[in-house]
């Protein structure tokens, strides 16, 4: 059966007020396309998940989405700060919880492959363990050595993008990865946004590229170019300069306000988003090609 | 020739990585002192990015760390769980290259707040990111950062990174090397102990014979300025 839906239907029936969201993809991949029909569905009292909050959640956060920010690394890549979240972070009332990347990365683990906690090497001699109380040490029932341990996340809802995917939710990706895996299989819902739908047999031809399988899937949602302004690799590139733009517009509350009134409110959908960017906004973000070789799985009877 | 501080900076955290094998490269100024190492004293280094990918040769200079420049012609992308894991904590990374807001004299290392109150900060800084998984597991770990008495404190305002494998810091004065605490070993060219003391918040502590750093050869600052960094984005 198939899971295509449109953004809306697949944001209105699995992203609910008050879920844990994570929407992964480390600079890469980044679902800015679902992330805005959230906004626009004036979701409320989310708990955003995600190393690297990015631009995304500044918006999502400026837009007032969210009551809680579970992160690792808290700045816009390359470009500066993200000032929606720190003017929240730097007042009272919001609430933020910390982790080093491989600290989220060890919860995501835990969390898809049901364990209590997941054990690591990090944290000795930082401050962080002092200000989360999530961040434990465990001794090892072996030989007694004590690591840091995190505790599982499991978010109500992963939303990865993807390069493609068929409508039974089977998914490839290539490029960065993340920890887009790791988030998916954590979830109890997961939305899938790609680039392109293709038929089952062209992710059967190449099994390896699986990031995920169908199994997991809840819904699948054509969006072409819907990281923007993040990137898909081979299929466009970072808008860097709405990254280095995005540091002035969201310094100003009254601008980031006018800037979600006209590109996420002022718009009905991502095509109408896309639209408003116009077709020679991508002249420079589309890539030529580098095509991998080929392998043989061979036909094996 | 003229060159600025930041360009002897960055020439100088190139030079470090003559010999070494494996580098786990941090977000900011390190970026391009690696890109500089590779085209000069490192040209068989492997670069790691916290994204995930092992042995980037990125054909433009990334503005982050997870540009798709690094993705192309690299020798692995694999998820990150992995890269933390097997080539991290494994041990394989020889040296990480880090940068900082704050630095105090046991080299312990703050990117999270500045204020006494983690909880109601002046300035709400980045945080860890990989520093901290990285600042414990790389054999070694060398700092590159401007120095001023706003980052080079007594004692910083929050241990993001435990200083405990730093052994060398490089700013845009001088270079330190690190045992219990940081010694300066070098000046920058124009650069004067005054001026040194004037940028550190505790009292300094100079090694044995104080050298001064050699120039940046014409050569460096060529690739610097026209092939790395022509529009000037970590060179401001």
């Amino acid at each position: 059966m198939s899971k295509l839906l449109p953004m809306d239907e697949a944001v209105a029936g699995l992203v609910h007020d008050g879920d844990t969201v994570a929407i992964e993809g480390f600079t890469h991949l980044i679902s800015f396309a679902a992330g805005h029909e959230i906004i626009r569905q004036g979701r409320r009292d989310l708990t955003l998940c995600r190393l690297t909050p990015d631009v995304i959640y500044d918006q999502m956060i400026g837009a007032g989405v969210a009551r809680k920010l579970v992160f690792s690394w808290l700045g816009n890549p390359g470009a500066g700060s993200l000032h929606a979240i720190r003017r929240l972070v730097e007042g009272p009332g919001f609430e933020v919880e910390e982790y080093s990347h491989f600290g989220m990365v060890g919860r995501y683990a835990a969390g898809a492959a049901k364990l209590p906690f997941y054990p690591l090497r990090s944290f000795e001699g930082s401050d962080l363990p002092s200000v989360n109380p999530n961040i434990r040490t465990v001794a090892s029932p072996f030989d007694g050595e004590e690591v840091y341990a995190v505790p599982p996340l499991n978010p109500d809802v992963t939303i990865v993008h993807a390069q493609r995917a068929d409508v039974h939710g089977n998914t490839q990706a290539w490029g960065l990865l993340g920890c887009q895996k790791e988030a998916a299989f954590a979830a109890r819902r997961v939305i899938v946004v790609a680039e392109e739908i293709v038929p089952e047999s062209v992710i059967r031809a190449d099994p390896n590229r699986v990031l995920l399988p169908g199994l997991i899937v809840d819904a699948v949602v054509h969006c072409p170019r819907g990281a923007h302004p993040s990137f898909a690799q081979g299929h466009y590139d970072r808008d860097n300069r709405f990254y280095l733009a995005w540091e002035h517009i969201s310094r100003d509350p009254q601008r980031l306000s006018a800037w979600l009134d006209e590109w996420i409110h002022g718009t009905s959908d991502h095509a109408g988003y896309l639209a408003k960017l116009g077709e020679a906004h991508w002249d420079d973000l589309l890539p030529g090609p580098a095509l991998s070789g080929e392998v043989d799985y061979g036909d094996h009877r | 020739m003229t060159f600025t501080r930041t360009e002897t900076m960055v020439v100088a955290g190139a030079r470090a990585l003559e010999g070494r094998r494996v580098c786990f490269v941090g977000i900011g100024l390190p970026n391009i002192a690696v890109a500089l190492a590779q085209r000069t004293v490192a040209p068989g280094i492997e670069l790691i990015y916290e994204s995930g990918v092992y042995g980037s040769r990125p054909n433009r200079l990334p503005l982050s760390i997870g540009d798709p420049c690094l993705v192309t012609g690299s020798l692995a992308v694999m998820p990150m769980a992995e890269l933390f894991q097997y080539y991290l904590q494994g041990g394989l990374v020889d040296v990480g290259f880090l940068g900082a807001a704050q630095i105090d004299r046991r080299g312990d290392l703050n990117t999270t707040v500045i204020g006494d109150d983690y909880h109601h900060p002046k300035v709400r800084l980045p945080g860890s990111g990989g520093a901290c998984d990285i600042a414990q597991n790389a054999r070694e770990v060398i700092v590159l950062m401007r120095q001023s008495r706003r980052s080079f404190v007594d004692t910083v305002d929050f241990r993001t990174s435990p200083g405990s494998r730093v052994a060398r810091v490089i700013t845009d004065l001088g270079v330190y090397t690190v045992g219990e605490r940081l010694e300066l070993t070098a000046l920058h060219p124009g650069v004067t102990l005054d001026e040194v003391r004037a940028a550190t918040g505790w009292d300094l502590d100079l090694a044995p014979g104080v050298t001064e750093t050699p120039p940046p050869t014409a050569e460096e600052l060529r690739i610097l300025r026209e092939e790395l960094d022509p529009e000037r984005i970590y060179l401001r």
